[in-house]
C-alpha cells in the first residue's frame, strides 16, 4: 500500500482521471500555481487561470458542462461561493428538474472549507449542511486521503454537479500555502489519520450516500464528516477509559445521506450524538435528528457544532469549533 | 496648497515600523492564520487617509492595518486584536481581515471586492443624513473583476455618491499577474461605467495626495465618485510566507520542494503530449522568473526613500523623526504585549 497525504490523493485520483477522459477540464483563480503538477502534465488548455471573477467562472462552468465538458472548477475557499451562489442555486441544481430530467451538470466544484489555523469566520466555514438544504445539489465530505481520492473519481463521473469539500486541517498543502510554510512557529491540531493515510495502487470510485463505521460502539454512535470524525475518534478513546462504548459513523457524503446506517446506528445504541463543524442551527444535526424521528425509532440525541461565528482568536476558535472535550461532556450527558 | 511632506512621510514611516513588528509577530507565531502586509503601498494610504476628516468612512480589503493606524485607530488595541486578544480593537473575534471600528466608520473585509459595495452604502448614508462626508474603498486591481465592485462603480456613478474608489495596483493577485487576468484597462472601465479617473504613481506621496484632494472635493461638494488609480508594489507579496517570494528568497531550501514533485509530474506516463507539457511548464517558471525579476521590489521604488530623499537636507531633523517614531512603534509593541488588563 502507498501512502498520501489528504490533497496530494485528490490530486492524484483527478490525474487519473484526466488521463482517461480529454473532456475533464480544471480551473479557478491561481490553478496554475496551485495545481502546477497537473499543469505540467495535461497543458494549458485543461489547467486554467482565472480572474477573481467567481460569478462569471462557476456560471459559466455550469453551461459548459451542460455541453459536454467535464469542468472541475476550483473555489479559494467554500466561503466565497458567497459571491457566486446563484450559479449552484438557481442554476446548476436547477437545470435537471427543469428540463425534466432530459439534461444534466456534469460539474465538480472543489473548495477547501472549514478551521482551526487562526483565520477567522469569512475563511474557516464549513457550509455543507447548507449546500445540501438545496436539492439537486450532491455535497461530498471525505475524512481520510483514501475516501478523499475515491470520493473524488466518483464526483468526476457523477452526471450531477457534486460540492467536494476538502478541509483545511486535513490538507498539508492548504496550510502550508495559508502561512505554516513561512514559519515554524505556529501548531494546529492536525488529525493524523486524517491528514496522511494509505491509498489504493489505482483509484477506484467509492458510492456516494454511504457512510462508514470507523470505531464500532454498544453505547451510543457519534456520527460526524471531515474533521469532526477524527474529534470523534479521539472523544471516543476517553469515553472508552470511562466505561462507554462509543462507535463512530463517518458519514462521507452530506447529502445524499446514508439514512439507513443512520437509523440503524439509532436502533442499535438508542443514542445519537452529532459532531458538526457547520452551523448548528437548520442544519445536518437537526437533519439526522428528523431521518430517524421519521423512522419511529426512539432515540436520545445529542449534538456538538458550531454554534456562532468563528472568531479569529485561535483560543476561542478552539472553542466554538467541536472538539474532544465537547463531544465527550454531551455523551456523559446523554449517559447520566 | 502643497502638501507637508514631513507629516505624510512621519505617517508612512510609522506604518512601516508598525507593520514591520507585526511581520515579526507573526513569524515569532503570535499571529494566527494569514496575514497581508501593505508594505509598498504606504504613499497611497498616508496621502489619502491623512486626509479623511470626522464622518468620513472607511472600507478596507485583507490588506487594511495600516489605513486603520493612519485613521487614528488606537495603534495597541490593532496589535492586541491581531494577537488574538479579548482587548483588541474588535475582542480578538476580527483578526486583521475583519477589523472594524465604528467611530471611524471604518470596516473591513476578506472577500475581494466587497469594499466597493461597503463604501457605496456609507456614501449613500453620507449624501442622505451628512452631506459633504466621504467615504473611501480601497481595493487591488485584482478586485477589479470581481462583479460587486464595478456594479459598485456603477451605483456611485448614477446616484452621484461621494466615494473614492482607490485601486492599489501592484499588478499582482496572489499568484497571477494583472495583465494575464485582466483585459482591456481599468480606467476605460471605471470611465465606461461613468466614474472619473485620477491615475497617479503611488509611491509618489505628493502625487497621491493631491489628486486625492480633487476627488475629496469633488465628492464633498456632491460631484460624485472618483476612480483612483495608484501603481505600487507590495514588497512582502500577496502575504507573509508566500510560497514564490520563499522560493526566490530561499532557493536552495524551497526549490527542491516544488521542483521534485514536478519533475515527477511531468514525466508521468499517461497525459496529453510533450509539447503540450512544456507549454505548462513554461507556464510555472514564468510565474517564478517573474517574481524573482519583479523589478519594483526595488528601494527606488519604496515610496519611503523616495520621499526621504526629498527630505534628506534636514538629515538631523529626519534622523530625530525616525527615531521618535521607532521609539513610540516599540512602545506600541511592548504595550501590546505586556500591558494586558486582565
Ligand atoms: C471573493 C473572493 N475570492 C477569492 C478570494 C481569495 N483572495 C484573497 S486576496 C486575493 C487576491 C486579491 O488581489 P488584489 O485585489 O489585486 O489585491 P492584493 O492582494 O494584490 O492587494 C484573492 C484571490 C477572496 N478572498 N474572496
Amino acid at each position: 500500500m502507498k501512502k498520501m497525504s489528504f490533497t496530494q490523493a485528490v490530486d492524484d485520483a483527478l490525474a487519473q482521471a484526466m488521463a482517461k477522459d480529454p473532456q475533464i477540464i480544471v480551473f479557478g483563480e491561481d490553478i496554475p500555481l496551485l495545481r502546477r503538477e497537473l499543469l505540467v502534465r495535461f497543458g494549458p488548455q485543461r489547467v486554467r487561470g482565472t480572474p477573481i471573477s467567481e460569478s462569471a467562472f462557476v456560471g459559466a462552468a455550469v453551461t459548459a458542462a451542460m455541453a459536454g465538458l467535464r469542468p472541475v472548477v476550483e473555489l479559494y475557499m467554500v466561503d466565497f461561493l458567497g459571491v457566486c451562489l446563484d450559479a449552484l442555486l438557481n442554476h446548476a441544481a436547477k437545470v435537471e428538474a427543469f428540463s425534466g430530467g432530459k439534461w444534466s451538470v456534469p460539474l465538480v466544484v472543489r473548495a477547501p472549507c472549514g478551521g482551526g489555523y487562526g483565520d477567522g469566520g469569512q475563511h474557516e466555514q464549513s457550509l455543507w449542511g447548507w449546500l445540501a438544504h438545496i436539492p439537486g445539489l450532491t455535497v461530498v465530505v471525505p475524512a481520510t486521503p483514501a475516501d478523499a481520492g475515491g470520493l473524488f473519481l466518483t464526483a468526476l463521473q457523477h452526471e450531477g454537479p457534486v460540492v467536494f469539500l476538502e478541509h483545511k486541517l486535513l490538507s498539508e498543502s492548504w496550510l502550508e500555502f495559508l502561512g505554516s510554510g513561512g514559519r515554524q512557529t505556529v501548531q494546529y491540531n492536525v488529525p493524523e489519520a486524517g491528514a496522511r493515510g494509505e491509498v489504493p495502487q489505482i483509484w477506484k470510485p467509492l458510492p456516494l450516500g454511504q457512510a462508514i463505521e470507523r470505531r464500532p460502539g454498544g453505547d451510543v454512535m457519534i456520527v460526524s464528516a471531515a474533521v469532526g470524525v477524527h474529534r470523534a475518534l479521539e472523544a471516543a478513546e476517553s469515553l472508552e477509559q470511562q466505561g462507554i462504548s462509543a462507535g463512530v459513523l463517518d458519514l462521507r457524503s452530506v447529502s445524499p445521506l446514508d439514512t439507513t446506517a443512520l437509523r440503524a446506528a439509532a436502533q442499535n445504541t438508542g443514542r445519537l450524538c452529532v459532531v458538526d463543524e457547520d452551523y448548528e442551527g437548520f442544519g445536518l444535526s437537526g437533519e439526522v435528528a428528523a431521518v430517524v424521528l421519521e423512522a419511529g425509532i426512539p432515540v436520545q440525541f445529542s449534538r456538538v457544532c458550531t454554534q456562532s461565528t468563528i472568531p479569529y482568536a485561535r483560543h476561542l476558535e478552539d472553542q466554538v469549533l467541536p472538539n474532544r472535550e465537547r463531544i465527550v461532556a454531551a455523551v456523559q450527558n446523554m449517559m447520566s | 496648497m502643497p502638501p507637508d511632506l514631513w507629516q505624510l512621510y512621519s505617517l508612512m514611516f510609522k506604518c512601516r515600523r508598525f507593520e514591520e513588528a507585526v511581520a515579526k509577530l507573526w513569524h515569532d507565531g503570535l499571529i494566527s492564520g494569514e496575514m497581508h502586509l501593505g508594505t509598498g503601498e504606504e504613499a497611497i494610504v498616508a496621502g489619502v487617509v491623512s486626509l479623511l476628516q470626522e464622518g468620513d468612512a472607511l472600507a478596507l480589503d485583507h490588506r487594511g492595518t495600516a489605513a486603520l493606524l493612519v485613521r487614528g485607530v488606537d495603534p495597541v488595541l490593532l496589535v492586541r486584536e491581531l494577537l488574538g486578544y479579548p482587548e483588541g480593537l474588535c475582542g480578538g473575534r476580527g483578526g486583521h481581515m475583519h477589523l472594524f471600528s465604528q467611530p471611524h466608520l471604518a470596516v473591513s473585509s476578506g472577500i475581494v471586492g466587497a469594499s466597493g459595495p461597503a463604501a457605496t452604502g456609507f456614501g449613500l448614508a453620507a449624501q442622505y443624513q451628512n452631506p459633504g462626508a466621504v467615504a473611501v474603498a480601497f481595493f487591488g486591481e485584482g478586485a477589479m473583476n470581481q462583479g460587486m465592485l464595478l456594479e459598485s462603480l456603477n451605483l456611485a456613478a448614477v446616484w452621484q455618491l461621494p466615494v473614492i474608489f482607490v485601486c492599489k495596483n501592484d499588478g499582482w493577485a496572489i499568484t497571477s499577474t494583472d495583465g494575464s487576468m485582466t483585459a482591456g484597462d481599468l480606467n476605460e472601465r471605471a470611465r465606461g461605467l461613468g466614474v472619473p479617473v485620477i491615475e497617479i504613481d503611488g509611491r509618489d506621496v505628493s502625487d497621491v495626495w493631491q489628486a486625492a484632494q480633487t476627488a475629496l472635493e469633488r465628492a464633498r461638494s456632491g460631484q460624485g465618485p472618483t476612480f483612483l488609480h495608484a501603481r505600487c508594489v507590495h514588497f512582502e507579496a500577496h502575504f507573509l510566507g508566500f510560497q514564490l517570494l520563499r522560493m526566490v528568497r530561499h532557493p536552495l531550501r524551497e526549490m527542491p520542494r516544488v521542483a521534485v514533485p514536478l519533475t515527477h509530474a511531468i514525466l508521468k506516463k499517461d497525459g496529453e503530449p510533450f509539447r503540450i507539457r512544456l507549454a505548462g511548464l513554461r507556464k510555472v517558471l514564468a510565474a517564478v522568473w517573474r517574481t524573482v525579476r519583479d523589478p519594483r521590489r526595488g528601494l527606488a521604488h519604496d515610496p519611503l526613500w523616495r520621499t526621504r530623499r526629498l527630505l534628506r537636507a534636514d538629515l538631523s531633523r529626519l534622523q530625530a523623526m525616525e527615531n521618535d517614531l521607532t521609539r513610540e512603534v516599540d512602545h506600541i509593541i511592548a504595550s501590546a504585549l505586556v500591558g494586558v488588563p486582565s
